[in-house]
């Protein structure tokens, strides 16, 4: 059967890793920075988390390493695109080389591999069983048995969400999207409040690495993003930043992977099913352009 | 500003060079190091070193050749990988497939190549023109369905399958590109030096050069001007589209002989050609000096890395810090686009 209870058990742990980055790129987006980063903070994550964990033992110190490790990337990101006044295109531009750069980099320095890094020193997160209710019919696999960090990028979400709009420094954020000179007369400095939103997004991006390289598999593959940054930053344009649409959006996209995943499954070529989100992206932002045409980012 | 940005861009360099210096004087075993660089730039048996960095360069003088084009003109195609890739890939299988005399083998390959990546190019175009998807993201995101594309080419249909590697058939051999005796290098520098000789002529000389520039300065007063804006575009964007098309044709025909799956992605050709560009201030005359330095940094760091055991990905690195410090001098994207003189 196409669409079985498997197929739909496997959407949540494709959708946190685009969810996290498409979060991160959210606050970024509404505090006015266009940051298109979000595939090497993500790369930058996965790695740190391998690393951490490896050295640290536990797969816990792994999910810190990759936090520090994105959000030092948001702050380097902020002092060059906002404390020097570069440009965000090219920042990024130059942030997503350094992640790959690096991460190769520090893979056969610290390693003394190129590729792939495995070792049975590497473990994964944590799920959570929710003991009785796996054996739920339909949403049984779907809650229980998920990933720690399945469960952490929801709360992210919401969290988020709550911060942006019932919360002091949420408003202060939006602000420095809508006007930053706004926020600049009431004694509040914008600089800061990017760079705070800057850190953040790294930090989340990370996380979201860190689904991939130590939740369901136990390694780092050079390049293992493959691309999930930039469907996040598409969900955040298509979006405008807004979260519940981001969740939906998220949703949608982890939905359409799970099919590949599936359609792999049916002898259909790995490649045709990889380009399947791309192809996804390009007509939703098509569509939503179409309708709201000249959006935010006209180039 | 814009001799703000000179001054400023000299004395980086000039701080870059005494760091670097510094470095050299004091680190011990940087003897070894910057040896072991300069030799893997420009030394090995028989400059064999040397060679290898000006293949390295005909292809990133393409790949900003490509860049410098639309960004020249305010727009900012960042989808030359793609473009790059589809070229190569069509170019090796014409090169492969086509019974004919190997000249026009080659001829129609370089053609193929450039009509293909010109194509993919217009179709970034079709979608901001045609839905209001930003170029930037259009062209990007094309990017990864052409990786596709071409991965599944050279592992499914067009696989030599004998050889054992995801690669296609070698291109007839007569018709690759001819190399300078006795070595490896081919004539493909010739034909991309060729180009961006043409090009630099053409922008600046020209009045297609002219209403490109001047598009670049500012899309709203070309078109208050009464340009053919949307002519201009497109031929814009396809011209950028075919020098990246080129540059996959010269990497194929030249020391590939066929195309490898991820041979134009894993370097990040593309992305080294953007650095370039933004090195050069996006002034068409730089662009083949800022080219070579990327070369040279790559192949540079391929030599330390014999001789000092550091990883060559340092190149990278050292490569991402140039772009991010060139952020914090060049100011906004939007207000060096068209580039100044």
């Amino acid at each position: 059967m196409f669409f079985d209870a498997a197929l739909i058990d496997s959407v949540p742990r494709l959708v946190t890793p685009v969810l996290l980055a498409a979060t991160g790129g959210a606050l970024c987006e509404r505090s006015g920075v266009f940051n298109i980063s979000l595939e090497g903070m993500m790369l930058v994550g996965a790695f740190a988390a391998v690393a951490g964990t490896y050295y640290s033992g536990s797969p816990w110190g792994g999910l810190v390493v990759a936090m520090i490790a994105g959000a030092a990337f948001g702050l380097l990101f902020a002092f060059f695109s906002v404390w020097r006044n570069g440009d965000d295109i090219i920042v990024s531009i130059g942030v997503n080389i350094l992640a790959v750069g690096l991460t190769a980099l520090l893979l056969r320095s610290l390693f003394g591999v190129s590729g792939q890094f495995d070792d049975p020193g590497i473990f994964a997160l944590p799920a959570i069983n929710l003991g009785p209710v796996a054996n739920v019919p339909l949403i049984g696999g779907l809650l229980s048995g998920q990933s720690v960090l399945v469960w952490l990028a929801v709360l992210l979400v919401f969290a988020t969400h709550h911060f942006l709009h019932h919360h002091n420094f949420g408003l202060r954020l939006r602000a420095a999207g809508q006007n930053a000179e706004a926020l600049r007369t009431v004694g509040l400095s914008p600089e800061w409040i990017k760079t705070g939103a800057l850190i953040a997004c790294g930090a989340l991006c990370a996380v979201g690495g860190t689904q991939l390289s130590i939740s369901n598999v136990t390694l780092f593959a050079e390049g293992m993003s493959a691309g999930r940054g930039w469907i996040a930053l598409v969900i955040v344009m298509m979006c405008q930043g807004r979260l519940p649409w981001i969740l939906l959006g998220a949703l949608l996209f982890g939905f359409i992977d799970a099919v590949g995943v599936r359609l792999q499954g049916l002898d259909l070529p790995q490649q045709v099913t990889d380009a399947l989100p791309y192809l996804l992206a390009l007509l939703v932002l098509a569509l939503s352009y179409r309708r709201r045409m000249g959006g935010a980012h006209a180039a | 500003m814009t001799h703000l940005l000179r001054s400023q861009r000299l004395k980086l360099i000039g701080a870059g060079l005494i760091g670097l210096a510094l470095v050299l004087f004091l680190v011990p075993g940087a003897g070894d190091i910057s040896a072991g660089f300069l030799n893997g730039a420009f030394g090995g048996r028989n400059f064999f070193n040397l060679y290898a960095t000006l293949g390295r360069y005909a292809i990133l003088l393409g790949m900003a050749l490509a860049v410098v084009i639309s960004f020249r003109a305010g727009l900012l195609n960042i989808g030359g990988e793609g473009q790059l890739v589809l070229g190569g890939l069509v170019a090796a299988l014409v090169g492969a497939y086509l019974p004919a005399p190997p000249f026009v083998v080659a001829v129609a390959a370089l053609l193929a190549a450039m009509v293909v990546g010109a194509g993919w190019a217009a179709l970034a175009g079709f979608l901001e023109r045609g839905t209001g998807v930003p170029l930037l993201i259009g062209s990007l995101l094309l990017n990864y369905p052409a990786s596709f594309v071409a991965s599944y080419a050279v592992s499914h249909p067009f696989r030599d399958v004998a050889s054992g590697a995801t690669q296609t058939f070698r291109i007839m051999q007569e018709a690759g590109l001819p190399r300078f005796n006795g070595t490896i290098l081919d004539y493909g520098v010739f034909l991309i030096g060729a180009a961006a000789l043409a090009y630099i002529v053409l922008e600046d000389a020209t009045v297609f050069g002219y209403r490109s520039r001047l598009r670049g300065y500012s899309a709203g007063f070309a078109r208050a001007s009464g340009f053919p804006i949307r002519r201009l575009y497109y031929r814009t964007l396809m011209l950028s589209g075919a020098a990246a098309g080129m540059t996959g044709f010269i990497a194929v025909f030249g020391s590939s002989q066929r195309y490898v799956d991820g041979m134009l992605t894993t370097p990040l050709y593309a992305w080294t050609g953007i650095a370039a560009v933004l090195l050069a201030a996006v002034r068409p005359r730089l662009v083949p000096v800022t080219a070579f330095f990327f070369a040279v940094l790559a192949t540079g760091s391929i030599g330390m890395e014999r001789t000092a055991g550091i990883p060559r990905e340092f190149g990278q690195v050292i490569q991402a810090l140039i772009v991010l410090t060139l952020a914090g001098f060049a100011g906004k994207l939007t207000a060096i686009a068209g580039g100044r003189r």
